[in-house]
């Protein structure tokens, strides 16, 4: 098999993992405003303190995976959305020291509940903006890149963060109604059932207009035989919305993120039919951009090994926290 | 100024600043995961709750002191792109691997067994826990292991080729990459000071306790296994250091000449100048106090023996001596100072005073940041003494930087200043505040443990172990003994 295509599937996998596991941490930050202070936000916080950290590592592989494998593409991408990922990594100090910190300061303990929110909330919507960053095109001259700093700040960058900070919101509703129960779980349901339709609406807008922006999106999506994807996707996105909205209404706790992992699944597909085989957009291929073969060889050996053990390690962590988190929570 | 020298400037101030910042967690929290690891060990082995007290007391200081280290790690391991992008895409193919192995080998091992040591002792029982507490410590160590391989590297490079893209690419062995000439060196010099700086913090923690009680029991344990560290850890630094620094001459000796202070060549025997001003403008030192021919005999073991100085290598290669000449300095005279602690604590207990001897504790207090003090100083001796090259005679600083606007990067810069002061400003209050209350009886453990509503099994299963310490938790400051 092609070196370099297992390690496209690799990075991908990494980032998609990221995605939904960090995606329901930062969904519940973004949400943090809407619980109440005290004993809801503290099952909120705990429903995830004992995994964020684990989550967020695959952020790191997602970024060293793309710099080993790929580092040309690293090396273009990272200065060109340079403002939305500095952005992003301060968000996510001020997302990451609140765990700790918030105990630790009680008389300070809603400045840091609001950077964790802030934080939360900056992280996700400049990831989004890096994929519409990236969606939309980025100059290249040589091996560099050759635009401005604000290149990436377009209205479809903007309504991909916002699209991105929605469908973590999502998710994170989902943990929660999965995790808590009584007063919290019920906010975390209420709180699903508005932001399930914005999200639709904002996946609805970015699959609207990506294909009218300037590249191969059109080919890929409207000519025979993109058509036979395209066709069914819209019918697929309604039917899963509509199981997950019913879901919200009923009994079972897991549901809810189920469904909603099974949206995340959809728009991964779409996502993959639109930038495959390249890494960046219409200009760069993932063989373009590729480390030697002695570079991915060497890495590909250890990641067979590792990841499958990291996995299982993950799972084992997840399964000691296994279960609903106590309102009450701590003591 | 040119806008592209001043996006230069300000890129290498920005990754100055946050490696910095960054550095100062790790070099804390490698010593401490061990620290706890030993503690914990120690309580399963004797049973005595005393461990178990302080192993909670510095898991909760842990706590703060690794979600720090976390979120400045990610903001390092973006900046080599965001930052250094032509250094990225040159040198990625070589140095990329070993980072991608960091994360699959250190920072998932951490992460992922992070969660049950500081929430899981109550659902996985002490035994289960206590190898979750070595997975962490050993995934600490893992990290330092190849983020030093790829700095060695960057100060030592091998087992590379160049080719058409102008990349630098692997060639022949990978153990040629990993084990460059530096990195042995560069790892154990590196890792003690982790150990040593740790040991100085708890010391510092200790000694503060005991200046309140001496009869703190608490108190006296860390205390004393802090100083049996500083006294017996300290020397094998200042050898392996030492041997680091010849290690530095064969292959970097234009970093030990500005070290030394060396501007002249001395065709026999060179002398040590303590202390002195560095003058760039001149070329000279001024003020200079010197021992005649020292220099000589610890670098070359013969007290004749000519040492090139800085005149022999050209103005454009030449690191800042000033910057060098100073850090240096600093590491060292802090080094020095921590082993006359080692020693006058090791004086204090065999005169039997170990714990009623002010003067030690007070000296041992203000030693207490000093070891982070010299890793830093460490840290900016070797960086700032490869420049002016990021891959040392391989590739030049100037030549990796990104291509980005001077503005771009000042407004960066800005933003993590004013939000690294205030969060880790804010982080390393609260680190004082946890050491400034002493370790109690029944420590409790962190106060944000989230517990499950059903199904507590674990419980039973460590209380049935008949541990004095599973008591039910009491309330922080229940105790009168701080």
């Amino acid at each position: 098999m092609d070196l370099t295509v297992a390690w496209a599937g690799i990075i991908a996998f990494a980032v998609a993992f990221y995605v939904v596991a960090d995606g329901f941490d930062l969904g519940i930050g973004i949400l943090f405003p809407g619980f109440r202070v005290g004993s809801e936000r503290d099952a909120a916080m705990n429903a995830i303190a004992p995994v964020w950290d684990g989550n967020e590592t695959w952020l790191v592989l997602g970024g060293g995976g793309l710099f080993a494998a790929f580092p040309l593409a690293y090396a273009i991408v990272l200065p060109a959305v340079y403002a939305p990922l500095i952005a992003m990594l301060l968000g996510l100090v001020f997302r990451g020291v609140a765990f700790e910190f918030r105990w630790r300061d009680p008389k300070h303990r809603r400045a840091w509940d609001l950077g964790f929110c802030l934080g939360s909330f900056l992280a996700a919507f400049a990831q989004g903006v890096v994929l519409g960053a990236l969606l939309q095109g980025i100059s290249i001259e040589g091996r560099a890149y050759a635009g401005g700093w604000w290149e990436w700040l377009s209205p479809f960058s903007i309504l991909t963060g916002v699209s991105v900070v929605l469908a973590y919101a999502l998710l994170g509703a989902g943990w929660l109604i999965a995790k808590t129960e009584g007063r919290t779980r019920d906010d975390a349901r209420r709180l699903g059932s508005i932001v399930l339709p914005l999200t639709l609406v904002a996946i609805g807008l970015v699959s609207l207009s990506t294909p009218f922006l300037e590249g191969q999106y059109y080919q890929r999506w409207f000519v025979w035989p993109g058509l036979a994807v395209t066709l069914p996707m819209p019918i697929l996105v309604a039917a899963v919305a509509w199981f997950g909205w019913r879901s919200l209404r009923r009994d079972n706790d897991a549901h809810p993120f189920l469904w909603t992992l099974a949206l995340y699944a959809l728009c991964f597909v779409g996502l993959g039919i639109s930038i495959w085989p390249d890494v960046i957009p219409g200009r760069l291929s993932i063989w373009d951009a590729a480390a030697p073969e002695s570079s991915q060889l060497f890495m590909l050996a250890g990641t067979a090994v590792l990841v499958p053990i990291i996995l299982a390690y993950t799972a084992w962590s997840y399964w000691v926290f296994r279960g609903k988190v106590a309102e009450e929570g701590y003591h | 100024m040119p806008d592209g020298d001043l996006a230069l400037l300000l890129a290498r101030i920005q990754f100055a600043f946050t490696v910095s910042f960054h550095f100062i967690f790790p070099a804390f929290s490698i010593g401490l995961a061990s620290y706890l690891a030993v503690l914990e060990g120690l309580w399963l082995k004797t049973g005595k709750s005393l461990y178990i007290d302080l192993y909670r007391y510095w898991l909760k200081i842990f706590a703060v002191a690794f979600a720090m280290g976390v979120v400045s790690g990610i903001v390092m391991s973006y900046q080599f792109g965001t930052n250094w992008s032509v250094f990225s895409d040159k040198a990625g193919p070589v140095i990329g691997p070993l980072m991608a192995y960091e994360v699959l080998t250190a920072f998932f091992l951490e992460a992922g067994f992070l969660g049950v040591m500081l929430f899981g002792m109550k659902k996985v029982g002490p035994r289960l826990h206590f190898a979750a507490t070595c997975m962490v410590a050993i995934g600490t160590f893992i990290s330092a292991f190849w983020i030093l391989s790829v700095n060695s590297w960057m100060h030592t490079p091998t087992g590379f080729a160049t080719n058409a893209e102008g990349q630098l690419v692997p060639a022949g062995s990978w153990l040629n990459i990993i084990f460059n000439p530096s990195f042995p060196y560069r790892l154990v010099h590196t890792v003690i000071a982790a150990y040593l700086t740790t040991a100085l913090v708890v010391g510092a923690v200790g000694a503060w306790h005991l200046l309140k009680d001496r009869a703190d029991p608490h108190a006296r344990k860390m205390f004393s296994m802090a100083m049996w560290m500083a006294a017996l850890v300290t020397p094998i630094q200042i050898y392996a250091g030492d041997e680091h620094g010849l290690n530095t001459l064969e292959h970097q000796p234009a970093k030990v000449m500005a070290m030394e202070g060396h501007y002249d060549s001395h065709p026999s025997g060179a002398p040590l100048i303590l202390f002195g001003i560095p003058n760039p403008e001149e070329k000279r030192i001024d003020y200079a106090i010197e021992v005649p021919k020292l220099s000589s005999l610890i670098l070359k073991h013969d007290l004749d023996a000519p040492l090139a100085g800085l005149d022999t290598i050209p103005d454009n290669r030449e690191p800042p001596v000033s910057v060098v000449f100073w850090s240096f300095r600093v590491m060292v005279g802090l080094g020095f100072l921590m082993l006359a602690l080692g020693l006058f604590s090791l004086f204090a207990r065999f005169r039997g005073r170990l714990y009623d001897w002010p003067l030690l504790h007070r000296f041992a207090l203000v030693m207490g940041p000093t070891g982070f003090i010299a890793v830093i100083a460490g840290w900016i001796t070797t960086e700032v003494g490869r420049q002016p090259f990021t891959v040392y005679n391989v590739l030049m600083t100037r030549d990796s930087v990104a291509p980005l606007d001077a503005p771009a990067v000042a407004s960066s810069l800005t933003a993590f200043v004013i939000v690294y002061f205030t969060v880790f400003g804010f982080g390393t209050w609260y680190l004082l505040k946890l050491m400034a209350k002493g370790a109690e009886p029944g420590e409790p453990e962190p106060a944000n443990a989230p517990i499950r509503t059903a199904g507590h099994t674990g419980i039973a299963a460590v209380g049935g172990s008949g541990r004095s310490d599973q008591r039910p938790d009491r309330t922080e400051g229940a105790h009168g003994w701080t």
